[in-house]
């Protein structure tokens, strides 16, 4: 499992926000189109992906896409 | 292992009653639209009116049930009466039931405190009662009157019936269980109970971590959490069951999930491969009615064409508590009523 890839499958779970405008630092929750909708989102595209469970805190314990990246792949 | 069978039990009828006033929803946070809300949720509206408490929806089911059934009052042995919202903290409300629908005061009535995992575990104690010396039982399941108003949009009001009835050589029911009290705090109304008594206190209104405000008496719901624990127990405890049975979910007709959110229940019947054909819902236009969710489903989802067919079925619920439940059962020349609105 790559940052990249992740930030790839992240970004596209997206439908507003230019794909550019995810990296490794971004400030996911800081995003306009974020919302605590999109943690389900997020949640279920890790569970598909990856068949990892995130809990709430590992969302709202993340603040940078690679934070999170780092919790899915602690839980691998 | 939390698995059950019961065999010579058997449904024979269903019946749901809902409050005619209906309510659009509305988004509880600014951060989003009431489209986009209701889109990513699945709920457009509610039924939902505070002239009536779950009893109340659940008399007139089943007053309309028995009609239809053609049942005598005298011959009802056993009531199971599943909800969090009954009438009084104390008595309990199976047997203001009980005398309400004119049943004799032989009649076994106890309640069961549990949501949206309520119905399944409520069938699996009322087809344990149904041996042959208790033959006819009703199982009654829904919640109403919640103390919140605006502030949980989501949920809808229903009161539900399932009539079960002794039934010598019938296959009866397979059931998986399972509970994990660790998330007790995911979703719940931390005052009014013995732990957190009521008090003044119990009105001021907080903000909790999603930003919404309510007071103490109203449910808080971990979202994020239900959300995960939804999408991955489900499916593992309908898959035990199958496995443990041998059962082909290809040879399922419906699967009837706890009507939850649109994206949970999407999830768990993609993982499942249940094409939407075959999971009927009731989310669109009732909300999420915790444990009146299956029955309530079967009613406005499938309804009367149970009648004069055979159909394999899994149900699961799964929520509050936490706490879910799986049941695979054949409904043979169920009748459906129509639905009860009040």
């Amino acid at each position: 499992m790559e940052l990249q890839e992740f930030i790839g499958k992240f970004a596209e779970q997206f439908d507003n926000t230019d794909a550019n405008e995810f990296k490794a630092d971004t400030e996911f929750k800081a995003l306009d189109e974020w919302s605590s909708l999109y943690a389900l989102t997020i949640i279920a595209m890790v569970d598909d992906e990856y068949d990892i469970t995130l809990k709430g805190d590992d969302i709202r314990n993340s603040e940078t896409i690679e934070d999170l990246y780092k919790v899915v792949k602690s839980k691998k | 292992m939390a698995f059950l069978e019961f065999k010579n039990v058997r449904i024979v009828g269903i019946s749901a009653a809902v409050p005619k006033k209906v309510v659009k929803l509305r988004s509880r946070n600014s951060g989003y639209s009431d489209e986009e809300y209701s889109n990513s949720v699945g709920v457009k509206e509610t039924h939902v009116d505070d002239s009536f408490t779950t009893s109340d929806l659940c008399y007139y089911a089943a007053e309309k049930l028995i009609t239809d059934l053609k049942w005598e009052k005298s011959e009802i042995d056993a009531i199971i009466f599943v909800s969090q919202f009954p009438d009084y903290i104390l008595p309990a409300t199976s047997p203001i039931l009980q005398d309400r629908l004119g049943l004799s005061t032989e009649c076994y009535a106890a309640d069961v405190s549990l949501g949206c995992s309520g119905w399944v575990y409520g069938l699996s104690l009322i087809s344990g009662l149904c041996n042959g010396s208790i033959k006819k039982a009703l199982l009654m399941a829904g919640d109403a009157r919640r103390m919140q108003d605006q502030k949980d949009p989501l949920f809808g009001y229903a009161g539900t019936v399932t009539a079960v009835e002794f039934s010598g050589g019938n296959n009866g029911f397979d059931f998986h269980f399972g509970s994990d009290g660790s998330g007790y705090d995911a979703i719940i109304i931390p005052d009014g109970g013995a732990r957190n008594q009521f008090t003044a206190e119990s009105l001021k209104v907080h903000a909790d971590d999603d930003g919404i405000s309510r007071n103490s008496l109203q449910s808080y719901i971990k979202g994020m959490d239900v959300f995960s624990f939804a999408i991955t127990t489900a499916p593992k405890s309908i898959k035990k069951l199958a496995g443990k049975h041998s059962l082909d979910l290809k040879s399922v007709d419906y699967l009837i999930l706890h009507q939850a959110n649109k994206q949970i229940n999407a999830k768990i019947a993609k993982k499942l491969d249940f094409e939407q054909d075959r999971v009927p819902e009731s989310l669109t236009n009732y909300g999420n009615t915790s444990s009146a969710s299956i029955p309530l489903t079967i009613v406005t989802g499938i309804g009367k064409r149970l009648q004069n067919e055979s159909k394999r079925f899994i149900a699961c619920g799964f929520g509050v508590g936490l706490s879910w439940g799986s049941v695979f059962f054949e409904l043979d020349h169920c009748f459906i009523s129509s639905l009860v609105e009040v």
